[in-house]
Protein backbone atom coordinates (compact mmCIF):
# COMPACT_ATOMS: atom_id res chain seq x y z
CA UNK A 1 0.00 0.00 0.00
CA UNK A 2 1.41 3.38 -1.02
CA UNK A 3 1.67 6.17 1.56
CA UNK A 4 -0.69 8.26 -0.59
CA UNK A 5 -3.39 5.58 -0.19
CA UNK A 6 -3.43 6.29 3.55
CA UNK A 7 -4.75 9.76 2.75
CA UNK A 8 -8.11 8.04 2.48
CA UNK A 9 -9.48 7.90 6.07
CA UNK A 10 -11.50 4.72 5.36
CA UNK A 11 -8.39 2.89 4.16
CA UNK A 12 -6.46 4.22 7.14
CA UNK A 13 -9.18 2.94 9.51
CA UNK A 14 -9.00 -0.54 7.95
CA UNK A 15 -5.22 -0.58 8.32
CA UNK A 16 -5.43 0.73 11.91
CA UNK A 17 -8.02 -1.91 12.87
CA UNK A 18 -5.71 -4.64 11.56
CA UNK A 19 -2.50 -3.20 13.01
CA UNK A 20 -3.47 -2.05 16.53
CA UNK A 21 -3.98 -5.54 18.10
CA UNK A 22 -0.63 -6.81 16.74
CA UNK A 23 1.22 -3.67 17.72
CA UNK A 24 -0.38 -3.79 21.19
CA UNK A 25 0.62 -7.43 21.63
CA UNK A 26 4.20 -6.73 20.54
CA UNK A 27 4.34 -3.76 22.95
CA UNK A 28 3.30 -5.97 25.89
CA UNK A 29 5.93 -8.60 25.01
CA UNK A 30 8.77 -6.07 24.64
CA UNK A 31 7.71 -4.33 27.87
CA UNK A 32 7.71 -7.65 29.76
CA UNK A 33 11.23 -8.42 28.49
CA UNK A 34 12.43 -4.86 29.09
CA UNK A 35 11.15 -4.69 32.69
CA UNK A 36 12.72 -8.09 33.37
CA UNK A 37 16.09 -6.91 32.01
CA UNK A 38 15.79 -3.58 33.87
CA UNK A 39 15.20 -5.36 37.18
CA UNK A 40 18.15 -7.70 36.53
CA UNK A 41 20.50 -4.82 35.62
CA UNK A 42 23.20 -4.13 38.22
CA UNK A 43 23.13 -1.07 40.45
CA UNK A 44 25.23 1.86 39.32
CA UNK A 45 28.54 2.26 41.18
CA UNK A 46 27.67 5.87 42.07
CA UNK A 47 23.87 6.06 42.03
CA UNK A 48 23.09 2.63 43.40
CA UNK A 49 19.58 1.27 42.80
CA UNK A 50 18.12 4.65 41.79
CA UNK A 51 19.58 4.04 38.33
CA UNK A 52 16.46 1.90 37.77
CA UNK A 53 14.51 5.17 37.44
CA UNK A 54 16.57 5.87 34.31
CA UNK A 55 14.77 3.03 32.47
CA UNK A 56 11.56 5.10 32.75
CA UNK A 57 12.90 8.65 32.76
CA UNK A 58 15.07 8.54 29.63
CA UNK A 59 12.51 6.86 27.31
CA UNK A 60 9.83 9.27 28.59
CA UNK A 61 12.08 12.22 27.77
CA UNK A 62 12.78 10.85 24.27
CA UNK A 63 9.08 10.23 23.60
CA UNK A 64 8.08 13.67 24.84
CA UNK A 65 10.40 15.08 22.16
CA UNK A 66 9.39 12.46 19.56
CA UNK A 67 5.74 13.46 20.08
CA UNK A 68 6.52 17.07 19.23
CA UNK A 69 8.65 15.90 16.28
CA UNK A 70 5.70 13.88 14.94
CA UNK A 71 3.46 16.93 15.41
CA UNK A 72 5.97 19.15 13.58
CA UNK A 73 6.06 16.85 10.55
CA UNK A 74 2.26 16.68 10.67
CA UNK A 75 2.14 20.50 10.89
CA UNK A 76 4.09 20.67 7.63
CA UNK A 77 1.62 18.14 6.23
CA UNK A 78 -1.24 20.45 7.21
CA UNK A 79 0.26 23.74 6.01
CA UNK A 80 2.32 22.65 2.97
CA UNK A 81 0.97 19.38 1.57
CA UNK A 82 -2.58 19.70 3.00
CA UNK A 83 -2.64 15.97 3.72
CA UNK A 84 -6.12 15.01 5.01
CA UNK A 85 -4.74 13.00 7.91
CA UNK A 86 -1.96 15.39 8.93
CA UNK A 87 -4.01 17.38 11.44
CA UNK A 88 -5.58 14.14 12.70
CA UNK A 89 -2.06 12.83 13.42
CA UNK A 90 -1.03 16.08 15.12
CA UNK A 91 -4.14 16.29 17.31
CA UNK A 92 -3.85 12.63 18.32
CA UNK A 93 -0.15 12.93 19.22
CA UNK A 94 -0.50 15.97 21.51
CA UNK A 95 -2.03 14.34 24.64
CA UNK A 96 0.30 11.34 24.33
CA UNK A 97 3.39 13.52 24.00
CA UNK A 98 2.18 15.66 26.91
CA UNK A 99 1.73 12.57 29.08
CA UNK A 100 5.27 11.36 28.38
CA UNK A 101 6.71 14.83 29.01
CA UNK A 102 4.86 14.96 32.34
CA UNK A 103 6.21 11.50 33.14
CA UNK A 104 9.73 12.66 32.30
CA UNK A 105 9.39 15.59 34.73
CA UNK A 106 7.86 13.45 37.50
CA UNK A 107 10.38 10.61 37.26
CA UNK A 108 13.18 13.18 36.92
CA UNK A 109 12.08 14.85 40.16
CA UNK A 110 11.91 11.48 41.92
CA UNK A 111 15.41 10.69 40.65
CA UNK A 112 16.73 14.16 41.45
CA UNK A 113 15.76 14.12 45.13
CA UNK A 114 18.11 11.27 46.16
CA UNK A 115 20.86 12.27 43.68
CA UNK A 116 20.87 16.06 43.85
CA UNK A 117 19.06 16.60 47.16
CA UNK A 118 16.21 18.48 45.48
CA UNK A 119 13.08 17.66 43.46
CA UNK A 120 13.43 20.69 41.21
CA UNK A 121 15.96 23.27 40.12
CA UNK A 122 15.51 25.94 37.46
CA UNK A 123 18.37 24.74 35.26
CA UNK A 124 18.23 24.87 31.47
CA UNK A 125 17.38 21.19 30.84
CA UNK A 126 14.56 21.02 33.39
CA UNK A 127 13.14 24.41 32.44
CA UNK A 128 13.17 23.69 28.68
CA UNK A 129 11.43 20.37 29.38
CA UNK A 130 8.78 22.21 31.43
CA UNK A 131 8.37 24.66 28.51
CA UNK A 132 7.71 21.64 26.25
CA UNK A 133 4.92 20.49 28.59
CA UNK A 134 3.41 24.00 28.56
CA UNK A 135 3.61 24.05 24.74
CA UNK A 136 1.74 20.73 24.62
CA UNK A 137 -0.95 22.11 26.93
CA UNK A 138 -1.17 25.24 24.77
CA UNK A 139 -1.72 23.23 21.57
CA UNK A 140 -4.32 21.01 23.27
CA UNK A 141 -6.13 24.14 24.54
CA UNK A 142 -6.00 25.64 21.04
CA UNK A 143 -7.59 22.54 19.52
CA UNK A 144 -10.37 22.74 22.11
CA UNK A 145 -10.92 26.49 21.77
CA UNK A 146 -11.36 26.77 17.99
CA UNK A 147 -14.55 24.98 16.95
CA UNK A 148 -13.84 24.63 13.23
CA UNK A 149 -11.35 21.72 12.87
CA UNK A 150 -9.61 23.10 9.78
CA UNK A 151 -9.03 26.54 11.35
CA UNK A 152 -7.89 24.88 14.59
CA UNK A 153 -5.52 22.67 12.58
CA UNK A 154 -3.82 25.63 10.87
CA UNK A 155 -3.45 27.58 14.13
CA UNK A 156 -2.13 24.51 15.97
CA UNK A 157 0.28 23.77 13.09
CA UNK A 158 1.81 27.26 13.30
CA UNK A 159 2.17 27.02 17.09
CA UNK A 160 3.71 23.55 16.70
CA UNK A 161 6.34 24.74 14.20
CA UNK A 162 7.21 27.73 16.40
CA UNK A 163 7.41 25.45 19.44
CA UNK A 164 9.75 23.04 17.62
CA UNK A 165 12.58 25.44 18.44
CA UNK A 166 12.41 24.04 21.99
CA UNK A 167 13.58 20.58 20.81
CA UNK A 168 17.23 21.52 20.05
CA UNK A 169 17.22 23.69 23.17
CA UNK A 170 16.28 20.65 25.27
CA UNK A 171 18.83 18.43 23.53
CA UNK A 172 21.78 20.84 23.71
CA UNK A 173 20.88 22.70 26.93
CA UNK A 174 23.37 20.58 28.87
CA UNK A 175 26.14 21.59 26.43
CA UNK A 176 25.23 25.27 26.05
CA UNK A 177 24.72 26.04 29.75
CA UNK A 178 26.17 24.90 33.03
CA UNK A 179 23.40 22.65 34.36
CA UNK A 180 22.84 20.48 37.40
CA UNK A 181 21.42 17.90 34.99
CA UNK A 182 24.14 15.60 33.69
CA UNK A 183 25.46 15.93 30.14
CA UNK A 184 24.59 13.59 27.26
CA UNK A 185 25.59 10.03 28.09
CA UNK A 186 23.77 7.87 25.51
CA UNK A 187 23.99 9.60 22.12
CA UNK A 188 27.24 11.53 22.14
CA UNK A 189 30.37 11.92 20.06
CA UNK A 190 32.82 9.21 21.13
CA UNK A 191 30.10 6.74 22.13
CA UNK A 192 27.96 6.16 25.16
CA UNK A 193 29.48 6.46 28.63
CA UNK A 194 26.98 3.94 30.06
CA UNK A 195 28.06 0.35 30.70
CA UNK A 196 26.38 -2.19 28.34
CA UNK A 197 24.86 -3.98 31.37
CA UNK A 198 22.68 -0.88 31.85
CA UNK A 199 22.64 0.48 28.29
CA UNK A 200 21.10 -2.65 26.72
CA UNK A 201 18.09 -2.78 29.12
CA UNK A 202 17.68 0.97 28.51
CA UNK A 203 17.42 0.41 24.74
CA UNK A 204 14.93 -2.45 25.25
CA UNK A 205 12.77 -0.22 27.48
CA UNK A 206 13.08 2.63 24.96
CA UNK A 207 11.88 0.26 22.21
CA UNK A 208 8.92 -0.81 24.38
CA UNK A 209 7.98 2.80 25.13
CA UNK A 210 8.27 3.72 21.44
CA UNK A 211 6.01 0.82 20.45
CA UNK A 212 3.54 1.98 23.13
CA UNK A 213 3.67 5.52 21.74
CA UNK A 214 2.86 4.40 18.18
CA UNK A 215 0.13 1.98 19.32
CA UNK A 216 -1.55 4.74 21.33
CA UNK A 217 -1.04 7.22 18.49
CA UNK A 218 -2.63 4.91 15.94
CA UNK A 219 -5.58 4.25 18.29
CA UNK A 220 -6.00 7.97 19.03
CA UNK A 221 -5.92 8.76 15.27
CA UNK A 222 -8.62 6.15 14.71
CA UNK A 223 -10.72 7.78 17.45
CA UNK A 224 -10.22 11.23 15.93
CA UNK A 225 -11.37 10.05 12.49
CA UNK A 226 -14.48 8.50 14.07
CA UNK A 227 -15.10 11.70 16.11
CA UNK A 228 -15.05 13.74 12.88
CA UNK A 229 -17.49 11.33 11.25
CA UNK A 230 -19.82 11.69 14.23
CA UNK A 231 -19.49 15.48 14.00
CA UNK A 232 -20.30 15.44 10.26
CA UNK A 233 -23.34 13.21 10.79
CA UNK A 234 -24.62 15.42 13.62
CA UNK A 235 -24.24 18.49 11.41
CA UNK A 236 -26.13 16.69 8.63
CA UNK A 237 -28.83 15.70 11.09
CA UNK A 238 -29.14 19.27 12.40
CA UNK A 239 -29.18 20.60 8.85
CA UNK A 240 -31.92 18.18 7.83
CA UNK A 241 -34.00 19.06 10.89
CA UNK A 242 -33.81 22.83 10.28
CA UNK B 1 24.43 4.26 48.31
CA UNK B 2 21.82 2.41 50.34
CA UNK B 3 19.13 0.95 48.07
CA UNK B 4 16.62 0.58 50.91
CA UNK B 5 16.73 4.33 51.60
CA UNK B 6 15.75 5.12 48.04
CA UNK B 7 13.31 2.29 47.36
CA UNK B 8 10.41 4.72 47.88
CA UNK B 9 11.62 6.92 44.99
CA UNK B 10 12.03 3.91 42.69
CA UNK B 11 8.60 2.48 43.56
CA UNK B 12 6.99 5.92 43.18
CA UNK B 13 8.55 6.31 39.70
CA UNK B 14 7.26 2.94 38.50
CA UNK B 15 3.83 3.60 40.08
CA UNK B 16 3.59 7.03 38.40
CA UNK B 17 4.55 5.48 35.05
CA UNK B 18 1.97 2.70 35.45
CA UNK B 19 -0.69 5.28 36.36
CA UNK B 20 0.05 7.56 33.38
CA UNK B 21 0.22 4.63 30.92
CA UNK B 22 -3.00 3.24 32.43
CA UNK B 23 -4.77 6.58 31.97
CA UNK B 24 -3.59 6.77 28.33
CA UNK B 25 -4.81 3.24 27.56
CA UNK B 26 -8.15 3.92 29.31
CA UNK B 27 -8.51 7.20 27.40
CA UNK B 28 -8.07 5.65 23.92
CA UNK B 29 -10.21 2.61 24.80
CA UNK B 30 -13.14 4.54 26.31
CA UNK B 31 -13.00 7.21 23.60
CA UNK B 32 -13.12 4.49 20.91
CA UNK B 33 -16.19 2.92 22.52
CA UNK B 34 -17.86 6.34 22.84
CA UNK B 35 -17.29 7.24 19.18
CA UNK B 36 -18.41 3.78 17.96
CA UNK B 37 -21.57 4.02 20.07
CA UNK B 38 -22.31 7.53 18.77
CA UNK B 39 -21.87 6.36 15.16
CA UNK B 40 -24.15 3.35 15.69
CA UNK B 41 -26.78 5.60 17.37
CA UNK B 42 -26.75 8.00 14.44
CA UNK B 43 -26.88 5.22 11.85
CA UNK B 44 -29.81 3.48 13.57
CA UNK B 45 -31.64 6.83 13.39
CA UNK B 46 -31.03 6.78 9.64
CA UNK B 47 -28.29 9.40 9.56
CA UNK B 48 -25.59 8.05 7.29
CA UNK B 49 -22.96 9.75 5.20
CA UNK B 50 -24.47 8.45 1.98
CA UNK B 51 -28.13 9.29 2.79
CA UNK B 52 -29.68 12.42 1.38
CA UNK B 53 -30.81 15.01 3.90
CA UNK B 54 -34.54 15.07 4.71
CA UNK B 55 -34.83 18.56 3.25
CA UNK B 56 -32.57 19.70 0.42
CA UNK B 57 -29.84 21.99 1.64
CA UNK B 58 -30.19 25.60 0.55
CA UNK B 59 -27.32 27.03 -1.38
CA UNK B 60 -25.86 30.40 -0.38
CA UNK B 61 -27.39 31.91 -3.55
CA UNK B 62 -30.87 30.54 -2.66
CA UNK B 63 -30.58 31.87 0.87
CA UNK B 64 -29.59 35.30 -0.49
CA UNK B 65 -32.52 35.30 -2.91
CA UNK B 66 -34.94 34.39 -0.12
CA UNK B 67 -33.50 37.09 2.08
Amino acid sequence: MAIADLANPSRFLKLANRTIPWLGGLTVLVFAYGIDQAMLAPDDYQQGATVKIMFLHVPSAWLGMLGWGVMSVAALGTLVWRHPLADVAAKAAAPIGAAFTLLCLVTGSLWGRPEWGTYWVWDARLTSELVLLLLYLGVIALWRTVEDPSRAARAAAILTLVGAIDLPIIKFSVDWWNTLHQGSSVFRVGGSTIDPSILIPLFIMATAFTLLFFTLHLAAMRNEILRRRVRTLRLMQANAAS
Amino acid sequence: MNAANHMGFIVASYAATAAVVGVLIAWVTLDYRLQRRSLVDLETRGVTRRSAPARPERTIEQAKEEA
